[in-house]
């Protein structure tokens, strides 16, 4: 079952014009689309400035989209009233990477997860602490947690804490945004394995923000790859990982790194740097640095289109029929074509 | 090969201010690296790595000494040196490359002038042949448009061009040994591919050794010859990287590489190490290393094991590898 289905997200932030300069704006999400499913995790790769934070700002109502849509079980967040509006915001958590800056240091780790619980349901000081304590205990913590500051916990133990949070409102989905990345090689196993058994036990959705590509493979269903803005591919998550199509998810993938001194992967190494997402590049924004740019890619904006199992928007390849057999597609945009109101949209 | 770095039971301690805390952050570590190598120092924050590279660069904070051990960098013993000393040789034979190249950088120079800064000081060359060589650096470290770059601030650069510089920097005086610490954690992935392959290629050409401190086991597959992993302030295993990654003696060793997601991961569950690093302040008896250790016998609970042999170049501290 679809839990949130976002349609040509747009996300455009204006910049302030210098004293010499006019303002531009920064497309930080340029018309991406993608589904997340009951029980199930879409990842979303790619470097800084790719986009990826900003989306899961605007899927947390954190950021108000520019254009596009998001549907919340079939339903569009712009015609939710007040209630429903709620309702969203407690079906829909977050877990930030940095355990130290997202707790209050000031408050117990019992208020601490009973906050949303006290703000949304008006609960009992007992019943909530009750169900602090069940909460602690769901995410392996010591019960005497509850009464301790989150200065007396290392790293993982405040992830923990964190999730413990996220989960008081019996969320849907959870917005994974790097949630491993602050912590030490041998905690992040942990916490990974955690919030996996959370899934099954509980059918949340996760939508996993990180630049980890071993992490993301390893955790999600189905993986969007995004690059300045838009979504460059997106399908299963092993296939994407083990078989890249898209030049660029081919030089990511490539420049990910060995799990042992014999792996030898195929160097595609890029030039130059990610452009400015104030001025993208005409076309294919990634023809600048593609080792396979053609004539066409500098004028041509290339659609994201099924090829066999998956989405890639790419002049290389040619659209296939639907969804190959085999795989359930996971992520199913629309056609990108109809023209958005803000911008430009697609040539 | 010729012997470049020797070090013997090296110790530093942290003491506080009235001297009631004492950690020992760098505990009887011992490890040779010959020219042109590269080590791999792998740890978790807290194991002591990042100190261990402070010690060899004698850059400690006034709160840490070097309290036992000894450090022999090309026949010198680097312990018996001045102050003054030292300041000849930092930068010049043995240089360092830190994490956040925006905080190594001054902001208020050009980026070219800081190039040439290092060879002024160390070679005493004039300011022109300084500003020729700096851009022939900037050439050799892969910075497009040499010319004009050299004229720009660090604000004006992208991370992995400020990295770059930061490299430029480091072998502008040609140092035999060069010490990096966690030089691309602040770096995307494929810039992080781009600034490895220059390490190496820097590596070859200037017959440079490596001493690579990080957290990333990837890092040390794809670059190290030969790795040490630290835990607690102890170095718990050291070897060939072959040797670490196929048959690792130290349970440790073996948790961390079973931890971590590989891209075509198959396995329902990671094998998680339980509970945390430990407190350096407040230490377990016997090896630190036993209340995570799934092999933990009574043994190990009382005595700290010996650095023992396992095989050619390969040590561990465990009771477990010393039968």
């Amino acid at each position: 079952m679809t839990i949130l289905e976002a349609d040509n997200l747009i996300k455009h932030f204006p910049v302030k014009g210098g004293l010499f300069s006019g303002g531009g704006v920064v497309r930080a999400v340029d018309g991406v689309s993608f589904r997340i499913e009951t029980g199930r995790t879409l990842g979303v790769v790619g470097e800084s400035g790719c986009g990826k934070t900003t989306t899961a700002k605007v899927v947390l109502g954190l950021e108000a989209p520019t254009g596009g849509s998001l549907r919340f079980e079939g339903v569009d967040l712009h015609a939710l009233d007040a209630e429903g509006r709620r309702r969203y915001r407690r079906s829909v958590q977050a877990v930030f990477q940095d355990p130290f800056a997202s707790l209050n240091p000031r408050m117990r780790v019992g208020t601490i997860i009973i906050e949303p619980l006290v703000v949304h349901e008006q609960l009992a000081r007992g019943e909530a602490r009750e169900r602090a304590r069940r909460l602690l205990d769901v995410v392996g913590l010591p019960e005497r947690s509850i009464d301790l500051f989150p200065h007396e916990f290392s790293g993982g133990q405040r992830q923990r804490i964190a999730i413990a949070r996220a989960l008081a409102l019996e969320p849907r989905l959870i917005v994974l945004d790097e949630p491993v990345s602050a912590l030490d090689v041998s905690i992040r196993a942990q916490i990974l394995n955690l919030l996996r058994d959370l899934q099954a036990r509980l059918g949340l959705a996760y939508l996993f923000i990180t630049h980890d590509l071993a992490a993301v493979a390893y955790m999600s269903h189905t993986v969007a790859v995004m690059y300045l803005g838009k979504m460059v591919e997106v399908g299963p998550a092993r296939a994407v990982a083990t078989a890249p199509q898209h030049p660029y998810t081919k030089a990511l993938f490539a420049a990910a790194l060995p799990s042992h001194p014999d792996e030898r992967r195929d160097e595609v190494t890029l030039a130059g740097e990610v452009p400015s997402p104030i001025a993208p590049p005409p076309g294919c924004r990634f023809h600048t640095r593609c080792p396979a740019v053609m004539d066409r890619c500098s004028r041509e904006e290339p659609p994201l289109v099924h090829v066999t199992d998956r989405l890639v928007a790419c002049h290389l390849y040619r659209a296939t029929p639907g969804p190959g057999p085999g795989e359930p597609q996971q992520a199913v945009p629309r056609s990108l074509t109809f023209p958005s109101l803000t911008t430009g949209g697609n040539p | 090969m010729t012997l470049l770095l020797e070090v013997d039971h090296l110790t530093t301690r942290y003491v506080s201010a009235r001297g009631t805390r004492v950690v020992e952050a760098v505990s009887d570590v011992s490890f040779r690296l010959e020219a042109g190598e590269t080590l791999g120092v792998v740890g978790e924050s807290g194991s002591g790595k990042t100190t261990l590279a402070l010690s060899l660069m004698r850059l400690l904070p006034t709160a840490a000494h070097i309290e036992a051990g000894a450090i022999r960098f090309q026949g010198e013993d680097l312990l018996a040196k001045s102050e003054t000393e030292m300041r000849r040789l930092r930068g010049k034979r043995i240089a360092m490359i830190l994490q956040d190249p925006m905080a190594s950088l001054n902001p208020l120079f050009t980026v070219g002038d800081q190039v040439a800064e290092t060879l002024r000081a160390h070679e005493g060359i004039p300011r022109k042949t300084a500003w020729t060589r700096a851009r022939q650096l900037f050439t050799a470290v892969k910075i497009p448009a040499p010319e004009a770059r050299v004229r720009e601030y660090p604000h004006q650069l992208s991370g992995g061009m400020r990295q770059r510089i930061v490299g430029a920097i480091a072998i502008s005086c040609e140092p035999k040994l060069l010490i990096a610490d966690e030089p691309t954690t602040s770096l995307d992935v494929t810039i992080q591919a781009q600034y490895l392959n220059l390490l190496r290629e820097l590596q070859r050409e200037h017959g440079l050794a490596l001493i690579f401190i990080t957290h990333n086991l990837g890092i040390v597959a794809r670059m190290c010859d030969k790795v040490a992993v630290m835990y607690a302030g102890r170095l718990v295993e050291i070897g060939p990287v072959r040797r670490i990654f196929d048959a690792p003696a130290h349970p440790y060793t073996q948790a961390l590489l079973e931890s971590i997601p590989r891209l075509a991961d198959s396995r329902a569950r990671l094998t998680a190490i339980d509970g945390q690093p430990p407190d350096l302040a407040a230490l377990p008896d016997g090896c630190a290393f036993h209340p995570r250790c799934t092999k933990v016998e009574d043994r190990c609970r009382r005595e700290a094991p010996a650095d023992v042999a396992v095989a050619e170049h390969h040590r561990a501290r465990c009771w477990l590898a010393a039968r």
